[in-house]
C-alpha cells in the first residue's frame, strides 16, 4: 500500500514538491483506554532525491503532526524528470515513491 | 521432490531479497539514510535541542526569514507552519516549538539547489512560540512567532 502522495510542478526554473506521507505520528505520551501508554511510533527520516542528488533530508520528531505534509523547493526541474521521496521510521519501517515532475 | 525445491527457491529468494535491502541500508531499525538526531528530539529546552540539531545554540534575530503560522490554532495537533528566506547558502532549517516538552519538531538539511522554503505541519501541547532558525554561511538566524492554542496536541 503506497503511503506517500506527490505533486510535483516546475515553474520558472523551480521545481515545488508537495508530499503527504500516512502515517500514525505516534508521540508515545497518548495513553489508551487502559490508561496504558501507546509506544511512540513516527517517521524519522525523509529523503528527496532529484537527479541522482539528495535535495532535502528531514530529521522528523514526534512532533510532526499525524498524516504528515512536506513541502520544500529547488532549483532546477522540467516537466518528465522525477524526484523521489523516502521515509524510514523508528520501527525500521520505510516507503518510497517516485513521482514524475509536470 | 518439486515442493521441496519450491520451497527452498522460495526462501532463497526471500533471503536475497533481504539482503539486498538490508545493503541499501532500508532495513536497519531507525538509523537507515544517517545517524538520526536522538538527542537533539530528547532535549528538553530549546538551547540543548538547537546545539544538538545545528551544533549551536545562539541566533540572531533576522527579518530575511518569513514565518508562516496561524495566531490561534484551532487544534494543536496540526498547526501548519511554513519558513522561507531570502538569506545567501542555506543549509538547514529548524523548527521549534519553545513550549513543548521537548522542543525540537524537526530539521531540514537542505543541499544541491535546494530552496530555503519548508512547509509542514506541527503538534503543538499548549501556547507557545515558534522558533524557525536558519543556518546561512554558518551562522544561526532565527524568526519567532507565538501561536496560541486552544486544544493542545501532544494528547499527553
Amino acid at each position: 500500500m503506497a503511503t506517500i502522495k506527490i505533486r510535483a510542478k516546475a515553474k520558472d526554473g523551480i521545481t515545488t514538491v508537495k508530499s503527504l506521507v500516512s502515517h500514525p505520528m505516534e508521540t508515545g505520551l497518548r495513553k489508551n483506554k487502559k490508561g496504558e501508554k501507546i509506544p511512540a511510533h513516527h517517521v524519522t527520516e525523509v529523503n528527496a532525491v532529484y537527479n541522482g542528488n539528495t535535495v532535502m533530508t528531514a530529521n522528523w520528531g514526534p512532533a510532526i503532526s499525524k498524516n504528515p505534509y512536506l513541502s520544500f523547493k529547488f532549483k532546477g526541474g522540467s516537466t518528465g524528470e522525477s524526484v523521489k521521496i523516502s521515509w524510514v521510521d523508528n520501527k525500521g519501517k520505510s516507503d518510497s515513491l517516485e513521482a514524475i515532475i509536470k | 521432490m518439486n515442493s521441496i525445491r519450491r520451497k527452498f527457491l522460495k526462501s532463497t529468494a526471500f533471503f536475497s531479497a533481504t539482503v539486498v535491502t538490508i545493503g541499501t541500508g532500508l532495513l536497519l531499525p531507525g538509523r537507515a539514510f544517517g545517524a538520526y538526531m536522538m538527542k537533539a528530539f530528547e532535549a528538553k529546552d530549546v538551547s540543548g535541542a538547537l546545539m544538538e540539531a545545528t551544533g549551536s545554540d545562539s541566533y540572531t534575530e533576522s527579518g530575511d526569514i518569513k514565518l508562516k503560522a496561524p495566531d490561534i490554532a484551532e487544534n494543536g495537533a496540526v498547526v501548519p507552519v511554513t519558513v522561507s528566506s531570502t538569506l545567501p547558502n542555506v543549509e538547514s532549517i529548524t523548527i521549534i516549538a519553545k513550549n513543548n516538552p521537548t522542543p525540537l519538531t524537526s530539521t531540514y538539511m537542505l543541499q544541491n539547489g535546494a530552496e530555503p522554503f519548508v512547509s509542514t505541519r506541527i503538534k503543538l501541547g499548549k501556547t507557545s512560540d515558534i522558533i524557525a532558525v536558519v543556518k546561512s554561511n554558518g551562522q544561526l538566524f532565527a524568526a519567532t512567532k507565538e501561536v496560541k492554542v486552544t486544544i493542545g496536541g501532544c494528547g499527553g
